[in-house]
């Protein structure tokens, strides 16, 4: 067992230092790469949270939908040949949700604040 | 060399001053300085591709560009005037120089700044207008381009969604949607600019002053102009105003039909916005392999990659939208 503080607190300890301290020191294209460079921190933080839990609930998901197991990138590339194919369509039962589900888990990763996000996570609450 | 190519091209220039690079134009560079005439300072651009020409498969060149910077110009667009086109002789590469137009070209700044309120009231239907003069030039005065239809663009796209990204299944949905309402192409194709949104417009507080970014200008169809503008990653948090982050469709339709562009249909648009948005996502998905094989391992080329899931999510609200 690796010992504490763990990745997530970590790399919040870092982005708040280049955010609040760092950031403000710096002018121009420098200050816009700083704050790229933090928001991939902050990225990297959510999803060592967050990639656990949402790739089992996506495995389970995608096991049901196509009925047999595999890893992710296998169900994942089984689903979009049964989609080609029109094994697979928008009215299958299931589909729709496991599409919303799976990007919906994506955007809390990637961009928790992109507009059309917020809004589908207020309405669902 | 610069100075030099100034002082033949720029009537009474004596040298130039204040050169600096300008952040953006991710495939070619964009250059600001002055050139000194009497000393007056005049703003002027240089845009130009150092080495090769086409930097993009899909690009038009820059001396095609320039040449429909002008045509444009002619037909009523605001464009800058060009006042030079490189030549070998002027060792810069390819490209041009042209009067540089004062304004704003952040979208961000464009959708949400109290200073552009008013500007952004009519610029939606301003848009539709400028989109009708350009798809309007007449296909005899244009150079040679790019021919690219429906059905080309979503050839294109699907063979780069299978090279480049791994299996997506909201990206696969979207191209069988796709493909079961691929257009009929107008005849004859229209001129498309290809790139048309918000972040390539300048902006003043009188409206649009320019429309920038030609390279990948082809013959085709003008409903793919019309659905870029829309794709949601160009409207900065607007999501209820879909062209831009600064406008309604049906303002951009109306602008577009009293400048002569015709009756669109709405069912038009939504293709190419869904076409927009699944190429837009396509593009950041693709820039993992960049980043992974070395040819851009910055931390920003990693972070567009990490844009696809936006593009996910607009493509299910426009084809699989939850109740």
């Amino acid at each position: 067992m690796q010992d504490t503080p763990d990745p997530a607190e970590l790399l919040s300890a870092v982005a708040t230092l280049m955010r609040e301290e760092l950031l403000p020191a710096l002018s121009g294209r420098n200050t816009f790469l700083a704050r790229v460079a933090a928001n991939a921190v902050d990225l990297a933080r959510r999803q060592f949270e967050l990639e656990q839990a949402s790739n089992a609930a996506e495995t389970a998901r995608l096991k049901a939908l196509m009925g047999h197991d595999g890893t992710l990138e296998d169900l994942n590339r089984a689903l979009c040949e049964a989609i080609e194919s029109g094994a697979v369509s928008k009215d299958t039962p299931g589909l729709a949700d496991h599409l919303w589900a799976t990007t919906l888990e994506k955007l809390a990763v990637d961009q928790p604040a992109y507009a059309a996000y917020v809004r589908r996570v207020q309405s669902r609450d | 060399m610069l100075a030099a190519v100034v002082r033949r091209a720029v009537a009474g220039a004596g040298g130039i001053a204040n050169l600096r690079r300008l952040t953006g134009g991710a495939t070619q560079e964009t250059w600001a300085f002055d050139a000194v005439v009497a000393d007056r300072a005049m703003p002027l651009i240089l845009r130009r591709a150092p080495g090769g020409n086409r930097l993009h498969e899909q690009a038009a060149g820059l001396e095609t560009e320039a040449l429909l910077i002008g045509l444009a110009r002619q037909a009523g667009v605001p464009e800058p005037r060009i006042l030079h086109v490189l030549e070998p002789q002027d060792g810069l590469g390819h490209g041009f120089i042209s009067e540089c137009i004062e304004g704003e070209t952040l979208g961000r700044k464009i959708a949400r700044d109290d200073r552009f309120a008013g500007v952004r009231k009519t610029l939606a239907h301003r848009c539709g207008a400028v989109l009708a003069a350009i798809h309007n030039i007449p296909a005899a005065s244009l150079p040679p381009l790019r021919r690219a239809g429906a059905r080309t663009r979503f050839e294109e796209l699907h063979r780069r969604y299978r090279a480049d990204t791994v299996p997506r299944p909201v990206f696969a949905l979207a191209f069988e949607w796709l493909r079961e309402r691929i257009p009929p192409d107008p005849r004859p194709l229209k001129l498309v600019h290809g790139d048309f949104r918000n972040g390539n417009l300048i902006i003043g507080p009188d409206g649009l002053r320019a429309v920038l970014d030609w390279e990948l200008a082809h013959l085709g169809d003008p409903g793919e102009d019309l659905g870029w503008i829309c794709v949601g990653s160009w409207r900065f948090g607007e999501t209820d105003k879909p062209v831009g982050g600064f406008g309604q469709r049906e303002d951009l339709l109306q602008g577009y039909a009293a400048a002569g562009g015709g009756q669109v249909e709405l069912s038009h648009v939504l293709f190419w916005e869904v076409f927009g948005s699944l190429s837009w996502g396509v593009s950041c998905s693709a820039m993992t392999a960049a980043f992974r094989s070395g040819v851009d391992s910055s931390i920003e080329r990693a972070m567009i990659a990490r844009r696809a899931s936006e593009c996910e999510i607009d493509l299910l609200e426009l084809i699989l939208p939850k109740g």
